[in-house]
């Protein structure tokens, strides 16, 4: 009986702290690091007071905000409001279950890991919807609004992507989806280069989908002041924000996964220790795409939210689309070479 | 039953982001959609007019730094001429040159601030700081001639305060300012002010440049500017706009050319003006006018080297005398004492002066009765004219539009409240 509880409940409790503590860890030193690079790029300096380097500045920032009262505005949904930022920030971390870390190293190896995926992504943005609703706010309502449609136009594109990768890789699992990009190749095997252009239609899909610049329309700094989120202050807010950047993450990650060949080494088998896999690829991997992140924050203006949606529907569902076409004659005639995961 | 839909009103600003100072826009919506657009001014009113008329006419200057606080010399110029015409005085050559040098750094200085805050307004955020490392370079040329960044208080009837000086002061070392950082600022700070602007608008051009790599061919920022806020010739004459705006519309008028005043008749430099009248082709006019305010400086920085010479007149009925003859001559102390006192009594008369300031025409209306204070100072201020044509151009634009579009009127409330 014990022991079936500590098999049960223990370790896996263990498992997920294992995995969400690091990760909030990694968003507390993101927002320092994305500070700095801004930072960097704008020819000033970023924080550099707290701690050395101003290392420690993200976890001032945070301390600060939990001491902060939390204000509920007046007319404002009460529970609601309270439940909005959990509604966010919880489908932010559960996504994290599916992700492999290497071929070993995955919380739960779901054979639908995919679909669970979009399906925690997707929720995410009910807690907009409802942040900006339940404030009685107008700026948070057009926040709202503005977050909806444009998840409505990016989920079509993001999920078709997808479907691409699925016809490669022939698995909706993500250690099988990494499997099935290994060879002799090493970078060249990867389903980014069959499925160009669907990667970069996917990478500024999930731009998009967490809202940052240049599609950062739902927060609309200079319009909307910061939409949906207008009236959050304190703890609520900083749980809007971490679900924010473990989204970015949760993206560059995927995008290692589904497109750059996870854990792989971009180098032959052959070349010795780099040409081994491991979790440390990963990591450089997503460090890569994260820093995408920061650098279009720092030289885009911002989409009209209509254009945004002009380019969901018109740009990026068609080339998906046909691109899913292109992929499944690609497998068909065995023209990619699919590694041994399948 | 039927349910009546109604458009909702939203609130945007005073203390918004993008309302640029104070500005309270009662905006009626449609969704994102703009049906109409009602400008609330007057959060900045502080009675300058008014003001003026209860002081001594030199003691006024000071406040015209403070209206449009991003062009505060031009200010001064549209003040200071407007005495000057009823007192039937000129300032010197080399007064006269270096306020059109003055007038044009304002216009650089005026235009940077300009393009950092309508990239940020559009979310750009790299420009603006770009802007503003340039703009604290030409702040330090205010410092050096009258010792304040801003509101300088340089120009007076008569000429200017002082001659520029013949030593840059240099950066001392800091903790931002140290190693080869310092060492590239104080380079061009080696020698006198001249020196300093030579160096200045010999690289000047290249940062234009930076900021139009980062936006001009940007995809999103002209998805963002082109055809938004289209302002027909027109309509831009039938709303008073001048500056950028007018010119933006695609009709040539600018008053350093079609009524020169101090030196603008004797130096080169074209008027750029725009085709489609949109938010796009405006940031190209001013785009373009920074690097022609760079030509002007240019000219006017050779001219200064070459012609020393007095900055104020010999006139001591308006201007002061030195401090040496104070000293010494019984005469120049009286007149120190009825300058510093009293002032000087302007003959009874009306005139009206403008110049071309950075975001258009700025005059001076200026009554006299005879006395030593003006019966009635009315300034005419650009960007009132500019921010009244608000509902008329932005309805049926989107919230997001509307943002645009304050930027591109570079309004800033200063002068729009007086």
């Amino acid at each position: 009986m014990l022991d079936q509880l500590i098999q049960q409940l223990v370790w896996p409790i263990v498992y997920i702290l294992c995995i969400t503590l690091p990760l909030i860890v990694a968003v507390a030193m993101f927002v320092f690091w994305e500070r700095k690079v801004i930072g960097w790029m704008h020819v000033r300096m970023g924080p550099n007071k707290i701690g050395p380097f101003g290392l420690l500045q993200a976890f001032a920032d945070t301390i600060k905000l939990l001491l902060k009262e939390v204000i509920l505005p007046t007319n404002a949904s009460r529970f609601l409001y309270y439940l909005a930022p959990l509604l966010t920030l919880i489908p932010a971390l559960a996504a994290w279950a599916v992700i492999p870390f290497s071929s070993r190293m995955v919380l739960s190896n779901a054979n639908a890991g995919v679909l669970y995926l979009l399906a925690m992504t997707s929720m995410g943005v009910y807690g907009i919807i409802l942040a900006g609703w339940a404030s009685n706010s107008r700026y948070a309502l057009l926040g709202a609004m503005r977050s909806a449609a444009q998840v409505i136009s990016y989920e079509l594109a993001m999920g078709l992507c997808l479907v691409c990768v699925l016809v490669l890789a022939g698995s909706l699992n993500l250690t099988d989806i990494v499997n099935a990009q290994a060879g002799s190749k090493g970078l060249f095997d990867w389903f980014w280069l069959p499925l160009l252009p669907v990667f970069v239609i996917y990478f500024i899909s999930g731009v998009a989908e967490t809202n940052r610049a240049p599609f950062d329309v739902a927060e609309g700094e200079s319009e909307i002041v910061a939409g949906f989120h207008v009236e959050y202050s304190g703890s609520a807010f900083a749980i809007f924000f971490l679900a924010e950047y473990a989204n970015m993450i949760l993206v560059s990650f995927l995008a290692s996964i589904l497109f750059m060949g996870g854990w792989l080494s971009p180098f032959p088998a052959t070349w010795g220790f780099i040409g081994h896999g491991g979790v440390l690829w990963l990591f450089i991997k997503a460090f890569v795409f994260s820093f995408m992140f920061l650098w279009f924050r720092a030289s885009f203006p911002r989409y009209r939210y209509d254009q945004i949606m002009r380019l969901g529907w018109k740009v990026f569902i068609p080339i998906a689309i046909v691109w899913v076409l292109v992929a499944g004659c690609l497998k068909y005639f065995g023209l990619v070479s699919i590694g041994p995961g399948v | 039953m039927t349910q009546e839909i109604r458009n909702y009103t939203m609130n945007f600003g005073p203390q918004h982001p993008a309302a640029h100072g104070v500005l309270r826009l009662v905006l009626e919506m449609d969704g994102e959609t703009v049906v109409r657009a009602d400008p609330h001014v007057g959060l900045l009113h502080r009675g300058s007019e008014k003001l003026a008329e209860s002081k001594p006419f030199n003691q006024s200057i000071g406040y015209m730094d403070r209206l449009d606080y991003m062009s505060m010399m031009c200010n001064e110029h549209a003040y200071v001429l407007a005495i000057e015409t009823l007192l039937g005085i000129e300032a010197p050559a080399r007064a006269q040159y270096i306020r059109t040098m003055f007038d044009e750094i304002t216009r650089i200085l005026n235009h940077l601030l300009w393009i950092g805050t309508h990239g940020l307004d559009l979310g750009a955020m790299a420009v603006f700081l770009y802007a503003f490392r340039e703009r604290e370079e030409l702040m330090d040329c205010y410092e050096a001639v009258s010792g304040a960044r801003m509101h300088a208080n340089y120009y007076r009837p008569g000429g200017v305060y002082r001659d520029l000086p013949a030593q840059m002061p240099q950066h001392r070392e800091s903790p931002w300012h140290k190693g080869n950082d310092l060492k590239r600022l104080n380079s061009w700070r080696e020698g006198s002010l001249l020196d300093f602007l030579d160096a200045f608008t010999a690289d000047f051009p290249s940062k234009v440049g930076e900021y139009e790599e980062l936006l001009t061919g940007n995809r999103i920022w002209k998805q963002r500017t082109v055809g938004i806020g289209v302002i027909s010739p027109e309509l831009a004459q039938q709303w008073g706009m001048t500056g950028a705006m007018l010119r933006g519309s695609g009709v040539e008028w600018d008053l350093r050319k079609k009524q020169p005043y101090a030196k603008y008749a004797e130096v080169d430099f074209d008027i750029p003006v725009g085709v489609n009248g949109d938010c796009y082709d405006r940031y190209l006019v001013r785009m373009e006018e920074m690097r022609q305010s760079n030509r002007i400086i240019r000219q006017c920085v050779q001219w200064l080297r070459a012609n020393p010479g007095p900055v104020m007149l010999k006139n001591f009925k308006v201007a002061p005398p030195s401090r040496v003859e104070m000293k010494e001559d019984m005469e120049a102390m009286i007149h120190h004492f009825k300058l510093f006192s009293e002032g000087y009594c302007v003959p009874a008369g009306e005139t009206y002066r403008a110049v071309e300031a950075p975001k258009g025409e700025f005059g001076c209306y200026l009554v006299s009765d005879g006395a030593n204070k003006p019966f009635r100072v009315h300034l005419r201020a650009p960007g009132f004219a500019h921010l009244s044509s608000m509902d008329t151009v932005v309805r049926g634009h989107m919230l997001a539009d509307v943002v645009a579009m304050i930027g591109t009127y570079d309004l800033v409330f200063g002068d729009v409240d007086r």
